[in-house]
């Protein structure tokens, strides 16, 4: 669905992104490792992540500068004096059946407000209604669906994981425009190296979707950016049925589940927003100084939209190649330390965009994940350049490569890829295609689109190692000699 | 529902819909004196409304302290044993919790 | 009335330190009149007994090696069960927890170990420290050691009354509304609430965690000032923890006070105030007058909206604290429990939590809950302010301030059970120094029908040094009489 259908329908999508501050070693209040994903239940857990009686909370000092860089980056005005606030409501993931997090009403302020990610392919500011700091509670695991599952298991690991809270305006209008904005969220965070967006769970989002003539429906339970579109497909399809009907859409919270894709509706009751949000007092209030807001300033990284226009500037880069290669931080550092070692930015750049990251696709990971390396990207545009295989070929070698992670070296010679250009070696192809279809040849004589054939039929018989120039010229060359024959 | 007597009242309802918010369950007995209790502490707490506050700064931390925080450095955490030995319900090395829905 | 200990916790660390007597005996004349005294005051809930005999060999042996020792050697202590400790169960009176046996100690339990405390074992309170009188918990009534059909006060009840009978040489309580320093006065025994933000608050299971502050309870001053000065100090497990070092305040304890401005609230003797303990804690004043301080009326005219706002933050962070008791990760689990988690909560927490809790958790929920923000917690934050800005008008003319501890003599057993606000009004008197956050101590006055009276006083923030020295001065110790 794109925006103008969306602002038909008068649909309103807000989100509230949360995403790990995966650059933290510790958790948010207290020392227990964060790096938790590997090791198995209820391991990185303490007294105070835990929610043991008498245990009490301490800020981690890192997360308060992660979350002044991204504040900065989006353009946010921070607070002078921001308060820890407990949300309140109980559920089996949460062990102290409070979450210390933040608020903007009744006297409470969150860590910035206001701000605004720019989106230049949807011609969009999707504008930022704050930022906060709050803690990830535990991971639920269910039999089969959580409406089916007879109990539940809890791990309690990520509980007290550090999270920034990043909450939008209500303005989007597609859920494209929500996958574009989460993807340039992610980057921006990539960039400035306090989200690994592409850790398992790192960013989480609820979404809030309304259409004109509904009531506003929380949809929880979006794990990953695929599932953003579809789920907000999903549910943008059942409000507009339930309108259809002549049914007034209820306000809910609805639990988008990746397995069935769909919605399913978690509870009704209105008083269940009732969090009663009040300060939290084991913590004190966070006083920002220019001082500290300018130091922080001073270290931050390269953010992607400064990041496009130096691409564009130092390696002269068309804006698109640019834009596309810093939408993914991860894609980005690979093009630039390839550039380092092949200094052909716009070959480059069209390998990594295209083909790299279409053969990334359908393996289903990530640059970072996968194991070519710009090394490797560059002995296999080397080995293009100095003829040994043609290009049409480097296409299934880079295929080869990010599925098996080999050099292109061996996978060429184990798939006896070499290009084939010595003379005699494709003459010999060419005589048996001449042999085996003697009525195309005759055709040949006369018809161009007959030639093409049986060039194609010599590229084929060389599985396409053939140098087609080679190949056009020695065919051609051929009919000539027969043509003088007769 | 005028007089501020009345506006002081908690109905039966609300007794009700606290306890649930409070997941506290309460037998019918339970409700009803606790409806009675509450509104006589409720009716002593109106002795709030008389304070002028106007323009009052609330006051929650005493001692007015600022930043505390701590180094992003790693402890070592309790072991499963240690963090499941009062768990009633167990499963593997997850606390068993009843079902969702 | 035999193995009363016969000298103090400071003489007892003296003779330690000089071999003069061994950690061992030390405890065992704990323990002796434990087993002499508690079946009928019912102090204790847990004697750590196997424990506590390691610990004093260990003191012991490293005394004969000639090692130093810790500032309590060879003391016997006792803890509130609402301080963790590690392999120990830790219940806060309270079946929610009854069986529950924590991982990790206490800041305070680590400071008493490391000082070379022996600790003897964790006494009775009100259930979650609810209440005035101790009757709130779930293992029975702690008995006041000088009359038997009284209560020893509340929520410190086991902690004072133990060190009243003399079954440990001083014991922690903790002190939200009033709960170190009530018992301290119903059972004629020295306790004080620290400066907030003084002694740590990490591993005390939270009441109300804007409130809440450890204290120590001792026979006397001295006593009361060593323990102070072991536990006390900044903590980095604990936000709100002072960072400022810590006042010795065994060494000021001996200035005299001549010159001393005390200010006395009009509010402390007014109507609500038992007559008869107005009369005795006047007689006290007049006591400090003849040891040279000069004495003036003032008044704290946010003092009567003190009670309810101190009740209001009370149930409402305490609707917040105990939110975790659920049974799904230790505590009370339901034999039959329902297989839907919301049910499965609900029917953990009516049969966890006593009439008392339950009372408190809902109107704390409603004060909290939509709408109601405003009109409760917020004005209660607010009358808070006012209160804090009378205490500071107060502190420029006078050095301290005092009063009585109690508006009325120890109740009976029984007699206010019924009456939640009746028992309520019991703490108007303590509850402006946590919702200020000020020290105060409660010091022995006198008695009325042989029953204890205590003198309260107030400094400002950090000023523990001038409780200390006037409280020497003003205390009345009981001599003999106890029920025990």
């Amino acid at each position: 669905m794109n925006s103008s259908r969306g602002v038909q329908l008068g649909l309103k999508i807000g989100l509230e992104v949360h995403c790990q501050i995966t650059s933290l070693k510790s958790k948010l209040f207290c020392g227990c490792s964060a790096d938790y994903r590997r090791d198995p239940p209820n391991t990185h857990l303490c007294p105070v992540c835990l929610g043991l009686p008498g245990s009490l909370p301490v800020l981690n000092e890192q997360a308060v500068a992660a979350s002044t860089m991204v504040a900065l980056a989006l353009g946010c005005e921070i607070q002078n004096l921001n308060y820890p606030y407990r949300k309140n409501y109980y559920y089996p993931d949460m062990p102290k059946n409070f979450q210390i997090s933040q608020y903007d009403q009744a006297g409470a302020v969150p860590f910035a407000v206001k701000g605004k990610v720019s989106i230049r392919s949807a011609n969009k500011d999707v504008a930022i209604t704050r930022i906060q700091m709050e803690e990830d509670p535990g991971k639920l695991y269910y039999l089969g669906t959580i409406d089916s599952s007879p109990y539940t298991l809890v791990d309690y690991n990520r509980a007290g994981i550090g999270l920034l809270e990043i909450v939008t305006e209500p303005t989007l209008e597609s859920p494209q425009e929500a996958r574009l904005f989460l993807q340039k969220l992610r980057s921006i965070l990539e960039h400035l190296g306090v989200s690994d967006g592409g850790l398992e769970g790192a960013m989480r989002c609820d979404a809030n979707v309304s259409i004109a003539g509904g009531r506003r429906v929380e949809v929880k339970n979006i794990s990953s950016f695929k599932e953003v579109e579809r789920a907000l497909g999903f549910e943008i399809s059942r409000q507009r049925s339930l309108l259809a009907k002549g049914i007034r859409v209820p306000m809910e919270t609805r639990h988008w589940d990746d397995i069935r894709r769909v919605t399913v509706s978690l509870r009704t009751k209105e008083e269940e927003h009732d969090y009663r949000y009040f300060p939290e007092a084991d913590l004190v209030p966070i006083s920002m100084s220019k001082e500290y807001i300018l130091a922080v300033k001073a270290m931050m990284p390269e953010l992607p939209d400064a990041r496009r226009d130096r691409l564009m500037k130092q390696y002269n880069l068309p804006e698109y190649n640019a834009s596309v290669l810093t939408r993914d931080k991860g894609l980005a550092d690979f093009f630039e330390k390839s550039v380092q070692i092949y200094n052909r930015p716009k070959e480059v750049s069209n390998w990594v965009m295209t083909d790299l990251q279409r053969w990334l696709r359908e393996e289903d990971v990530e640059i970072g994940e996968s194991k070519v390396t710009s090394d490797m990207l560059v002995e296999m545009l080397s080995l293009i350049d100095n003829g040994t295989i043609s290009g049409k070929i480097a296409k299934s070698v880079l295929r080869e490569m990010v599925k098996t992670g080999k050099k292109p070296r061996e996978i060429i010679h184990e798939q006896s890829l070499l290009r084939i250009d010595s003379v005699a070696q494709i003459e010999t192809v060419v005589e048996e295609v001449f042999r085996d279809s003697p009525q195309a040849v005759e055709d040949a004589l006369t018809d161009e689109k007959t030639v093409n054939f049986l060039v194609g039929q010599v590229m084929r018989h060389t599985e396409r190692k053939a140098d087609p120039e080679m190949t056009n010229r020695l065919v051609r060359r051929k009919l000539a000699q027969l043509c003088q024959k007769t | 529902m005028g007089s501020t007597e009345e506006q002081n009242c908690i109905t039966l309802k609300q007794v009700e819909h606290v306890a649930g918010l409070a997941r506290i369950e309460l037998s019918e007995e339970e409700k009803q004196l606790l409806t009675i209790q509450l509104n006589t502490i409720l009716d002593y707490f109106r002795i709030l409304d008389e304070a002028d506050t106007e323009k009052v700064q609330p006051l929650l931390s005493v001692l007015g302290l600022r930043n505390v925080w701590r180094r992003d450095e790693t402890r070592p955490s309790l072991t499963v044993e240690e963090v499941l030995s009062n768990a009633p319900r167990k499963e593997r090395d997850y606390i068993r919790a009843p079902r969702i829905m | 009335m035999t193995h009363f200990p016969e000298f103090s916790a400071r003489e007892t660390v003296k003779k330690v330190k000089s071999g003069q007597l061994s950690a061992t005996e030390s405890l065992e004349t704990s323990l002796k009149r434990i087993r002499e005294a508690d079946n009928k005051i019912h102090a204790f809930l847990t004697v750590m007994e196997s424990k506590a005999r390691i610990q004093a060999e260990d003191i012991d042996h490293r005394a004969r090696r000639g090692e130093l020792l810790g500032r309590l050697a060879g003391v016997t202590v006792a803890v509130k069960d609402n301080m963790s400790t590690r392999g120990v169960p830790t219940t806060c009176s309270s079946r929610m927890l009854e069986g529950y046996v924590p991982q990790y100690d206490a800041t305070v339990v680590e400071r008493l170990r490391k000082e070379d405390a022996i600790i003897v074992g964790k006494t009775n309170m009100d259930e979650f420290a609810m209440g005035t009188t101790t009757e709130s918990s779930h293992f029975g009534p702690t008995k006041n050691p000088w009359n038997l059909d009284y209560v020893s006060g509340g929520s410190s009840g086991g902690s004072a009354a133990a060190v009243a009978a003399g079954e440990v040489g001083v014991a922690l309580g903790s002190d939200t509304g009033g709960s170190v320093r009530c018992p301290a006065s119903f059972c004629s025994v020295v306790g004080l609430k620290p400066t907030y933000g003084l002694v740590s608050r990490y591993g005390l299971i939270a009441y109300a965690n804007s409130l809440d502050q450890i204290g120590p309870i001792a026979r006397d001053i001295g006593d009361c000032a060593l323990l102070l000065d072991a536990v006390a100090g900044h903590d980095p497990l604990d936000s709100t923890s002072s960072p400022d070092p810590v006042r010795n305040h065994l060494e000021s304890l001996e200035e005299p006070v001549d010159g001393l401005r005390v200010g006395v609230p009009e509010e402390f003797f007014g109507e609500g105030v038992d007559p008869r303990v107005s009369r005795e804690v006047s007689k006290a004043i007049m006591r400090l007058e003849d040891e040279g301080v000069t004495t003036s009326k003032i008044s704290l005219p946010s003092l009567r909206y003190s009670l309810a706002a101190y009740y209001v933050l009370a149930m409402s962070e305490a609707s917040s604290n105990l939110a975790r008791y659920d049974g799904l990760r230790y505590g009370f689990s339901h034999p039959q429990p329902k297989d839907d988690w919301e049910s499965y909560y609900s029917r953990n927490r009516r049969a966890g939590f006593g009439a008392e809790v339950r009372r408190r958790i809902i109107l704390g929920t409603y004060a909290l809950s939509a709408g109601y923000y405003d009109r409760y917690y917020l004005k209660a934050l607010q009358i808070r302010s006012l209160l804090r800005n009378d205490f500071e008008k107060a502190f420029k003319t006078c050095d301290v301030l005092v009063g009585p501890t109690m508006p009325v003599i120890p109740l009976k057993l029984g007699e206010r059970i019924d009456d939640p606000l009746a028992l309520y009004m019991c703490d108007i008197l303590t509850v402006p120094a946590n919702l200020v956050g000020c020290p105060a101590i409660s010091v022995p006055c006198s008695m009325v029908n042989h029953l204890p009276v205590g003198v309260q006083v107030f400094a400002p923030f950090f000023r523990e040094d001038l409780l200390l020295r006037i409280g020497r001065v003003v205390a009345q110790p009981l001599e003999g009489g106890l029920a025990v």
